[in-house]
């Protein structure tokens, strides 16, 4: 199975990250510290290998890595190596 | 939908099983009353957990098929995957009136409510279909109009998903034309399209890039990807084409 095969996007760990984050995270919009590439974080590429224990978040332009989720052994590690900033809509604001 | 003013974290809560919708011979759909559900967003999914007697859990994502309008009645449509976990389970075990352990909703970036407006251009393949029905429902259950096109790759008639339902509510409302592509098997005489979604198909149903449609895509992988870049070809903004790849890990 090819790399393609595996990519989903960053939504698909929308319940994962609910786990840490308060805020919604798939609608906040994130820079790549690689690539200064700007998208929200449901539009990245997420890759969840079967019968692995987390999740792994790439830059949709330069596929650099952004962030890793490893559940196991009760605990759960978050890795933010590839965000220069994250903005989150503060509740009330109106969409858009 | 009012966003709900204070965010909390996810919490698993029972649904009860009140109705299952046989809707292809693989996929079912399973109506659930959820106690408290605090509503939900068209596009959005829930996670499901069993728990088997010796304590082992799996647990899998689904898209909610059921309009955020009818609260109540909670549907999720699911496709067996032989090799699968749990829907083997969704759709072969489940009974009227058992129990189901779920959380959300889940996710805020594939979604839409009338108030996002259009034209709203919906691409789905398989099961990907699910998501979109719950913005078509959403859609005739507020009576809109937004103008919407459907274009939707099955591999036969018969895994059509909400075929019926789809007529309907074409034949019913106001601006929505449906597509259809059968990539396997076609009847006799079938009018629609014979292949898989390419570029020429994109160019024949989409509008043009000019009228700035929003565009969700939902669907296997490798569809999601071409149907993304030939969208791009033709000239569609990126920001404005959502996806939703279903990977390998599900089942």
């Amino acid at each position: 199975m090819d790399e393609t095969q595996l990519r989903l996007d960053g939504n698909a760990a929308a319940g994962l990250l609910q786990e840490v984050f308060v805020h919604e995270l798939t609608s906040a919009r994130g820079a790549c510290a690689s690539c200064g590439a700007v998208a929200e974080v449901g539009a990245q590429h997420l890759y969840m290998y079967p019968q692995s224990p987390g999740a792994v978040l790439r830059c949709s332009a330069c596929a650099s890595v952004l962030l890793v989720l490893v559940q196991g052994g009760g605990h759960l590690r978050l890795a933010l190596p590839g965000f220069m900033w994250l903005e989150f809509r503060e509740a009330g604001a109106q969409a858009g | 939908m009012a966003r709900a003013a204070v965010q909390r974290r996810l919490s698993w809560r029972l649904g009860e099983v009140a109705e299952l919708i046989d809707e292809t011979p693989r996929v079912r759909s399973v109506v659930l009353g959820v106690a408290g559900w605090p509503g939900h967003r068209a596009g959005q999914h829930v996670d499901v957990r069993l728990t088997a007697d010796d304590g082992y859990q799996a647990q899998r994502s689904y898209s909610i098929a059921s309009a955020p309008d009818t609260p109540e009645r909670l549907a999720l449509t699911v496709e067996r995957l032989d090799d699968g976990e749990v829907s083997p389970y969704l759709v072969g075990e489940l009974r009227v009136g058992d129990t189901l352990e779920l959380r959300g909703p889940i996710g805020g970036y594939f979604v839409w409510d009338v108030g996002m407006g259009g034209p709203l251009l919906l691409i789905a393949g398989g099961s990907g279909i699910c998501p979109l029905m719950a913005m078509l429902r959403h859609r005739a259950a507020r009576g809109s109009a937004v103008p919407t096109r459907l274009l939707y790759s099955s591999r036969s008639l018969e895994d059509v998903i909400y075929r019926d339902e789809l007529h309907r509510l074409m034949a019913t409302g106001k601006g929505l034309e449906v597509f259809h592509t059968l990539t396997r098997v076609q009847p006799p005489e079938w009018p629609g399209y014979r292949r898989r979604i390419d570029q020429d198909m994109l160019a024949e149903v989409t509008w043009p890039p000019d009228l700035h449609p929003l565009v969700f895509v939902c669907g296997p992988t490798p569809l999601v990807e071409s149907v993304a870049t030939a969208l791009v070809q033709l000239g569609h903004e990126p920001g404005r084409i959502k996806t939703e790849r279903f990977g390998p890990t599900g089942g």
